[in-house]
């Protein structure tokens, strides 16, 4: 687990760094676009934590084990899948809530297709991607859903 | 000028309403929080323990995310990236697209607008496709939040997975939906 946070930190370093000799107004700008989506997406993340702090004491896991876990079976899937591709909460928020689930007694299936259906398939943007792009090109969100299951399908079965 | 700038401030004042009712609704969690905990004291240390650990994780990765995030959409145009994809073509087409689309350059509405120039300026559907299905679910940032969350094996294979699907999805669009009239987007060239 340690070793993420010194791949991203060192990243973020050596990005910064190199924008810095490149453009340093540039650079300057990127570091007030990056306060701000933090400020924007600091409260979303606070109340995850606040949730999955109060979800694993409360929730006892063999009430996870039944809705998402290896009883809850294709109609878990299926659901948890639909969920994802309904709500519109950043990727990077999902990462803890998933861990928090996985955690206490989900399974890999449902928490990777919770996962893919929520970036891959955008319910919410869906008016746009038709406006923009036409209702043919669209076909990928429907799509995507399909793959989003048969790709949580395979990491249960893998992992 | 003037018409920019009102539309400018509007938009800066919707957002940060949008920013003002995230902070509200956290902080109706947070008290949501202490009165269920005051109700049941027992479950006080479980759920206040298991919260810290979520949050120092989390808040040793963020500002890191955001800094790559913020690079990255301010130093890569959009000219840049219609510029590259339009023209690739071959096993060069999808890996690009991929790349290009996993740069951490925004969110996916910005995609969109892209994606119709890149249609305009010749590119192949199946390339637009895995494009639009990178930029949505693998931004490079993201897999690193996952890494740190989800562990190694579980970040691979889904993002091995992922990019696999994608580009399969993207063949597989272009011969449904476009392969009778391929000429769709350069209405140009039929007369």
């Amino acid at each position: 687990m340690k070793s993420a946070v010194i791949l991203i930190n060192a990243l973020a370093v050596v990005c910064l760094v190199f924008a810095f000799f490149k453009d340093r107004e540039k650079t300057r700008r990127s570091i007030i676009v990056a306060a701000r989506s933090f400020l924007r997406i600091l409260p979303l993340v606070l109340m995850i934590i606040v949730m999955v702090g109060l979800f694993s004491s409360f929730i006892p896991p063999d009430k996870i084990k039944t809705f998402i876990g290896a009883q809850a079976g294709w109609s878990g899937i299926l659901a948890i899948a639909a969920l994802g591709a309904v709500l519109h909460i950043p990727a990077l928020v999902s990462y803890p809530l998933a861990a928090a689930l996985l955690q206490s007694g989900a399974t890999i299936a449902p928490v990777a297709a919770f996962i893919t259906t929520l970036t891959m398939v955008g319910i919410i943007t869906l008016p746009l991607e038709i406006k923009e792009l036409g209702i043919k090109l669209t076909l990928r969100n429907s799509l995507s859903f399909i793959l989003a299951v048969i790709i949580a399908l395979i990491m249960g079965m893998v992992l | 000028m003037n018409i920019q700038n009102t539309e400018k401030t509007r938009k800066q004042n919707s957002s940060q309403k949008k920013i003002l009712r995230d902070y509200l609704i956290f902080g109706a969690a947070l008290a949501a929080g202490f009165i269920l905990l005051i109700i049941f004291p027992e479950k006080k240390e479980a759920a206040a323990a298991t919260a810290w650990s979520y949050f120092s994780e989390m808040m040793v990765i963020l500002p890191a995310v955001m800094v790559i995030m913020g690079l990255f959409s301010v130093f890569i145009s959009k000219e840049q990236v219609v510029k590259y994809l339009g023209k690739a073509s071959g096993v060069k087409g999808p890996l690009l697209a991929i790349f290009f689309g996993a740069l951490p350059t925004g969110p996916l509405y910005i995609a969109f607008p892209l994606a119709s120039a890149l249609i305009k300026k010749g590119a192949r559907i199946s390339n637009v496709v895995v494009f639009i299905s990178a930029w949505a679910c693998i931004k490079i940032p993201q897999e690193l939040v996952e890494l740190q969350f989800l562990g190694f094996k579980f970040m691979g294979t889904r993002l091995l997975l992922t990019i696999f699907f994608v580009i399969l999805m993207g063949l597989l669009i272009e011969q449904l939906a476009f392969q009778k009239n391929k000429n769709r987007f350069t209405p140009d060239k039929e007369k």
